[in-house]
């Protein structure tokens, strides 16, 4: 396996204790930035390394701070642990194995940012992993790694904790910022994008765990050993949830431009009955599904590569289907999941879903003829006219499920799983 | 009255947050409701309400979106198994199924003593330990993994002997 | 300041608009409807309908330039992006041309009303809306004609679930709009409905006690593009279309909001018209498209069996029905040689045109004449011209002292929440908090008697001590470009509000503000017309009614009901020779009448009120009288007759007339000139019903408002400090405050209220509460009346204290604060 940067706790395990991070060079990043860098220059390393959000959009990160309004304060950071899209693990992992890395990256971007209060968002279900976090934090202000005077500099910066409550749209930025508001979950127009109107109004970096924990060692090791991992577009290593029919489901850390073959079967053991790959959904639930042929396994997992085979990276969750599975029941499945999220503010996530919803249980036991034509036509009806991407999340696997897998929606191929 | 209860817990959280920003603390005070009756009644929505400055609506508002805030008593416990696809590619509909049978209620549904709410929840971000399942419990909410039928009514015998978080 | 102006093309059509307006609202302007469902021109977008899709045309940029790419005709080139935008949350920019009815954007909207229908009950026929309805009117114009949706996979959810007594929600219909969550939420500040549950499950719920408990929440009902929210009155009540609409104006307190009465002719009536509902009539002068409860509901003292619909004359000590030319025979006979002897007393529920005409009788026959409210000051009241609350902004500042508008002038008090969130300094001073705190920039409390230190600290920056908030407003004031003051009596004495309104007036003109726009004086009188009766000469009796009634033979009374706010004064009356009672009830002192002459209500008849801006508007008969009642000019104009005094008899308008020609003030306001309206932003009603809401458009008149300037000479100089401080009363202290929901004759038949009406009850600070030993729901003993009358107690920590708060018309009769003649205190 190839060097790990976020995984690295599975090496050494002592990661998780703060001494045992410190032992490793833990903090020396932050301190870097803190003690000899200026924030512009931070975010100047961070473009230069080339770094990509790792929540779904791949949006690169050092200019996403960027954006942030001139001159206006206080500003925040929010870490994004809603990690909520169905096959996504890999926030929780990083989070409880190896969180001193994830939250001096908070820091990091905090300090880039001239924030002095950053939040970490996690979603209510991390209820024992939150608990853990707190102790971390603890930890870290105990040690002066959070506070006044850091590193006898005159930054202050405190990390605090907020647990949602059970919604996935929080992890979409505006929704979560509402949330962390107090109020409903609910996206917000944008623009103003969320640098410059965020929390309580104020600028705001919103960033994915991931994308966060990949700090310290940019800061440490720089750009140029960071663009050393992965493609000229897409570097660095990303964390891969493997999850379905593979005999080794878990996270694996990888360059950007591995294949998926590599991915699953080298990796993950190749599916555990045997058969063949039939479809691969490469971001959770929220994909555009892709056929296990081999050409598509022999893809390389990057932003640009996936979206040329018509599908996109997101946030890496793949889930593997073998032979076995019909592409109906998974539509169903998908389509269960996103009408149970849709927050219901805009007109055509609201009712589109649930209509779906309808339509593919009706398809999946059978069904009349129109409905398959039905399906397609709610789900392209949805497109382009939501007020947030989970609207267009839920049509991605319905269109192309119904357009690459017609077999599987033929009257005798419906039905079962 | 909570604010009686846990005066030192209600300004630990309404600290976590800018002081003119003590809406944010409406959820964890939510919690800290949920945790006292096992549900939000209607008397904590008023008093969440009046110490972060909303209204009763607006509290109660949020009890409805998000799942994890209940407005209604159910079962002590609440075992949530994750069927979302990841977790159902790997059996996890026929194991709350198969759960569901041995203690004889349908999903979604309580055991006649109160105890055990058995339902289907979506992804937990547990899918390479599938099947699994969240159990709320008074304290707070704890992930089992890697279950079998067999694992977790050995949980469900030990709550129900024991209590505790489990 | 006005805004640059943006140029671009809707639909074909150029127009220019300030820079940043909105895409939505620019296509209005330039004649393109883009439907909406979720905007409303008076809410914050948030794009959640997802109706207004268009197509938006941007000018190609050169990126080394910045400049438009022309085409060899030297046209901009422009991009369209293939995708639809929502035109509700768009500010428009320069050279942008926009599509809405591109092949494009009428397929994005087919496929929205059809998203939109699938979870509709499609119960037309029998929906409150239909006729009115913006779903059914824009799935006519832009829907698929046809759904593809399973009518059996259709959602059943409640259909006539009452959110509180006034406003019942139909789930089925709701659209998710939010319009009605935002409305609480945004503009009148009572987020007391809202969103419950998330995506196809949302519906809308309350969790306040009682029910939806806001004092506005009927206006939810007009901006509802559904028939999901209807009015407890209207509901099943008729057809839109079947209805009549009269123009009028709310006859409950000193705004003056414009109603449009809604009626129909009913069997069960005998064929007559019968009120169905009152609606907001678009004037953004005054009310703009809302109006609060009080008004919407509060008109069924008009049709209320207790009603007078004949003359009463007094035989055997007994009144019973009679006639016209009897009753006014019995007054001709009981009243003959009145003069000097005589007192007029008026109310402020009467018209100009009847208090006119009272005042032309009364002065004919050299009697005395009192208007029967003690609020002073109403010669000095008045805003320079042109002046509008709308339109106050940031460099201006308003005083708000001694009123609670939320509950004395709702609307008033909405006009100035809304001023503050432009950036007006609002500041309040008060005994004790109320609503409009929230929204002011300093709330200045003080003590009771404490009232003229504050204000003269107020007016003379350095007086107070440096730092202090009291010193930051006098600041804040003085470098205030406009200033309104709104003054009220609450928690003050005669001599002390009389003080007060004179003092801001001296200061309105030492600071050269009076007569300027945006600046003045405004009391927030007690009733509809009081700032009327001042205009027309009418004073409160100066030393109290009682005093008045001294040495007086013969009382004729229009309009007020003295003995029913204070049972003291009974006697009084009892000794009177001869005592005439113009009403709509057989109210107390009606009870003691020789004679009582029945009046008409103001939906049964025509003429003006002037509002405490001293805006004078028309109002316009909206359902046949009810029996024998005449309207009160009339009914003074045969008083006269009877004695011998000869009045204008023919019509209102007639009277304005005579009116234009004795009041100066009144000189340009014909009935013409009242009923002029120009076109007003945002549209409402008819074919604009989906954009603005069911609100009124404004055909009827938008009335004339009456400048005032005031010079040094019509104010008294000012008195002596040591006069303004005033001794307070030892102990608990007696102060009445208003309520919007009182007791008052012409809201108690209002059934649809009953349970928001103020009920009789003294409101304590519970450390006062405590020392006296009472607990909530205790009974406080006072020597009341030659007896002690037994009070409930509630306690509220928002009671300064010392104070014991009784709303008005609550039983005790207080017009200013008294020292609490406690009985005893006793814990039931
Ligand atoms: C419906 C929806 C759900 C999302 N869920 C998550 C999530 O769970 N975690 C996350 O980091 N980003 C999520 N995102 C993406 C965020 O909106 C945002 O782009 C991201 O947090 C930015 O961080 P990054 O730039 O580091 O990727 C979601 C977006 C949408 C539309
Ligand atoms: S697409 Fe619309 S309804 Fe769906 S989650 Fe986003 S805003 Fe909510
Ligand atoms: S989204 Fe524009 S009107 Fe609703």
């Amino acid at each position: 396996m190839a060097e790990l940067l976020l995984l690295r706790h599975r090496e050494r395990p002592e990661l998780g204790e703060l001494d045992g991070y410190q032992a490793q060079g833990g903090f020396d990043g932050l301190r870097k930035a803190v003690t000899t860098m200026t924030p512009a220059e931070v975010i100047d390393l961070v473009k230069a390394s080339g770094l990509r959000g790792r929540g779904g959009a791949g949006f690169p990160t050092g200019v996403k701070w960027s954006f942030l309004s001139p001159g206006v304060f206080p500003r925040y950071v929010v870490a994004n642990a809603d990690e909520s899209e169905p096959g996504t693990f890999k926030d929780r992992e990083l989070m409880e194995r190896n969180p001193y890395q994830f939250l001096e990256g908070v820091a990091i971007c905090a300090y880039a940012a001239q924030a002095n209060l950053a939040y970490v968002y996690c979603r209510g279900e991390f209820w024992d992993l939150a608990y853990r976090l707190e102790e971390n934090l603890q930890a870290m202000r105990r040690a002066g790694l959070l506070g006044e005077r850091m590193f006898g500099s005159a930054y202050n910066l405190d990390i605090r904790l907020h647990l949602g409550a059970g919604a996935y749209i929080c992890g979409e930025e505006t929704a979560l910022l509402e949330s962390l508001e107090g109020k409903l979950g609910q996206p917000r127009l944008r623009p103003p994008f969320p640098a410059a109107v965020g929390l309580y109004g104020k600028p705001t970096v919103v960033n994915n765990v991931e994308t966060l924990a990949n700090l310290p060692l940019i800061l440490t090791r720089g750009a140029d050993w960071y663009r050393g991992f992965g493609t000229e577009k897409s570097p660095g290593t990303k964390i891969f949830s493997l999850s379905g029919h593979v005999a080794r489901p878990g996270n694996y850390e990888l360059p950007l431009g591995t294949t998926f073959r590599e991915l699953i079967f080298t990796h993950g053991g190749g599916t555990p009955s045997g058969m063949a790959v039939k479809a691969i959904m490469p971001a959770g639930a929220s994909s555009s599904i892709l056929p296990g042929t081999d050409a598509v396994l022999d893809t390389p997992m990057d932003y640009e590569s996936l979206a040329a085979v018509g599908s996109a990276l997101g946030s890496a969750s793949v889930i593997v289907m073998d032979a076995s599975v019909n592409l109906t029941w998974v539509l169903r499945k998908t389509n269960e999941f996103f009408k149970h999220e849709s927050c219901g503010k805009c007109t055509p996530c609201r009712e589109g879903t649930y209509w779906m919803l309808h339509v593919s249980e009706r398809i999946q036991s059978g069904g009349a003829d129109g409905e398959v034509k039905l399906l397609r036509s709610v789900a392209a009806g949805m497109q382009g006219k939501c007020l947030c991407a989970l609207g267009e999340f839920a049509t991605m696997p319905v269109v192309t499920g119904i357009d690459r897998f017609p077999d599987d929606f033929q009257s005798n191929g419906r039905g079962g799983r | 009255m909570l604010i009686e209860k846990y005066p030192q817990e209600i300004e630990r959280i309404l600290a976590n947050y800018p002081p003119d920003q003590r809406r944010s603390a409406v959820m964890p005070l939510l919690y800290l409701a949920q945790r006292e009756e096992g549900y939000v009644t209607r008397a904590a929505m008023e008093e969440v309400a009046a110490l972060v400055g909303l209204e009763a609506t607006q509290v109660g508002s949020l009890v409805g979106f998000y799942t994890l805030y209940r407005d209604e008593p159910s079962g002590t416990y609440h075992i949530q198994v994750c069927t979302d696809l990841p977790c159902a590619l790997q059996g996890a509909e026929a194991f709350a199924e198969d759960l569901c049978r041995n203690l004889g209620i349908r999903l979604g549904e309580t055991t006649p003593d109160g105890a055990v709410t058995v339902e289907a929840v979506m992804c937990l971000a547990g899918c390479d330990r599938a099947p699994l399942f969240q159990l709320q419990a008074p304290d707070g909410i704890h992930y089992h993994e890697n279950q079998t039928v067999e694992s977790a009514l050995e949980l469900i015998k030990h709550l129900r002997r024991e209590g505790g978080r489990g | 300041m006005t805004a640059a102006q943006v140029r671009l093309t809707i639909d074909g059509m150029p127009v220019a608009v300030p820079a940043g307006t909105l895409l939505v609202d620019a296509a209005k302007q330039a004649g393109s409807n883009v439907p909406v469902f979720c905007y409303h021109p008076k809410l914050d977008p948030v794009g959640m309908c997802r109706m207004c899709l268009v197509e938006i045309g941007r000018p190609q940029r050169d990126r080394a330039t910045g400049e438009w790419v022309r085409d060899p005709n030297g046209q901009p080139v422009l991009s369209f992006s293939g995708k639809l935008e929502t035109a509700c949350t768009t500010p428009v920019e320069d050279g942008w041309v926009v599509r809405s009815a591109s092949e494009l954007a009428i397929e994005g909207r087919r496929q929205i009303v059809e998203y939109l229908l699938t979870s509709h009950p499609l119960d037309c026929p029998v929906c409150d809306k239909g006729g009115e309805c913006p779903l059914q009117n824009l799935t006519m114009a832009h829907g698929p004609g046809k759904s593809r949706f399973l009518f059996d996979d259709k959602i059943r959810l409640d259909k006539h679930l009452p959110l509180g007594e006034l406003i019942f929600l139909d789930r089925e219909r709701c659209i998710q709009c939010g319009r009605c969550v935002r409305f609480q939420e945004e503009v009148v500040d009572d987020a007391v409905i809202g969103f419950f549950e998330r995506g196809r499950k949302l519906e809308i719920v309350t969790f306040s006690e009682p029910g939806f408990d806001s004092i506005f929440s009927g206006n939810t009902t007009d901006i509802c593009p559904v028939g999901a929210l209807t009015t407890a009155d209207f509901r099943f009540g008729a057809r839109p279309w079947e209805m009549n609409a009269a123009a009028s104006i709310c006859p409950h307190c000193a705004v003056g909001c414009n109603l449009m009465v809604n009626s129909r002719r009913e069997a069960k009536s005998g064929g007559n018209l019968v009120v169905k509902r009152v609606m907001p009539r678009q004037n953004e002068r005054v009310n703009e498209i809302w109006i609060c409860d009080k008004g919407r509901f509060g008109y069924a003292f008009g049709s209320s069996p207790e009603r007078l619909t004949r003359p009463m004359v007094r035989r055997d000590g007994t009144l019973v029905k009679t006639t016209w030319d009897e009753a006014l025979a019995a007054v001709a006979a009981g009243m003959r040689g009145a003069g000097k002897d005589l007192l007029g007393i008026a109310g402020g529920r009467a018209s100009n045109e009847d208090l006119f005409n009272f005042r032309a009788l009364l002065d004919r026959l050299d009697g005395l004449l009192v208007l029967d409210e003690p609020m002073p000051g109403g010669e000095w009241t008045g805003l320079g011209p042109g002046s509008d609350l709308g339109r106050l902004g940031p460099a201006d500042a308003v005083v708000v002292a001694a009123c609670d508008l939320h509950a004395e002038a709702p609307i008033w008090w909405l006009r100035l929440k809304q001023a503050a969130e432009r950036g007006t300094t609002v500041i309040t001073l008060n005994l004790r908090p109320t609503r409009l705190d929230k929204h002011a920039a300093y709330c200045l409390q003080h003590g009771l008697g404490e009232s003229g230190d504050t204000v003269l600290a107020l007016q003379h920056p350095g007086r107070a001590p440096a730092g202090s908030r009291l010193q930051a407003a006098a600041d804040a004031l003085a470098a205030a470009e406009n200033v309104i003051v709104f003054y009220g009596r609450e928690g003050l004495s005669a001599v002390e509000c009389q003080a007060l309104a004179a003092g801001w007036g001296r200061w309105l003109v030492k600071t050269s503000r009076s007569g300027k726009t945006n600046n003045g004086l405004v009391a927030v009188w007690p009733r509809s017309n009081t700032q009327g009766a001042w205009d027309l000469g009418l004073r409160p009796a100066a030393d109290g009614l009682l005093q008045a009634l001294d040495g007086k033979r013969f009382a004729y009374l229009m309009a007020c009901d003295p003995v029913g706010d204070d049972p003291k004064l009974a006697e009084a009356f009892r000794q009177l020779e001869f005592v005439v009672v113009q009403e709509l009830f057989l109210t107390p002192t009606a009870g003691l009448a020789d004679v009582v002459l029945p009046a008409q209500a103001f939906l049964e008849r025509d003429g003006t009120l002037t509002s405490g801006e001293r805006r004078v508007q028309r109002f316009y008969p909206g359902v046949p009288a009810l029996g024998d009642a005449r309207p009160d000019w009339q009914a003074v104009a045969s008083v006269g007759e009877a004695l011998g005094v000869p009045l204008e008899s023919r019509s209102a308008a007639a009277i304005m007339l005579a009116i234009q020609a004795a009041i100066p003030d009144y000189a340009e306001v014909s009935y013409q000139a009242l009923a002029q309206s120009t076109e007003q932003w945002p549209p409402v009603g008819g074919a604009d019903m989906y954009f603005g809401g069911t609100a009124y458009k404004n055909h009827q008149g938008l009335g004339a408002q009456l400048p005032r300037q005031l010079l040094a000479e019509h104010l008294p100089a000012e008195p002596p400090t040591s006069l303004l401080r005033q001794p307070r009363p030892a102990g608990l202290t007696l102060v009445p405050v208003a309520r919007l929901y009182d007791q008052g004759i012409t809201l108690r038949p209002s059934t649809l209220l009953k349970d928001r009406l103020a009920t009789a009850g003294i409101e304590l600070n519970p450390q006062d509460a405590e020392q006296l030993g009472l607990a909530h729901g205790a009974v406080l003993g006072l020597v009341w009346a030659g007896g002690t009358q037994e009070i409930p107690v509630q306690l509220s920590a928002d009671v300064p204290p010392g104070l014991a708060l009784v709303p008005r018309s609550s039983g005790l009769k207080l017009d200013e604060p008294m020292a609490a003649p406690l009985a005893r205190a006793e814990v039931r």
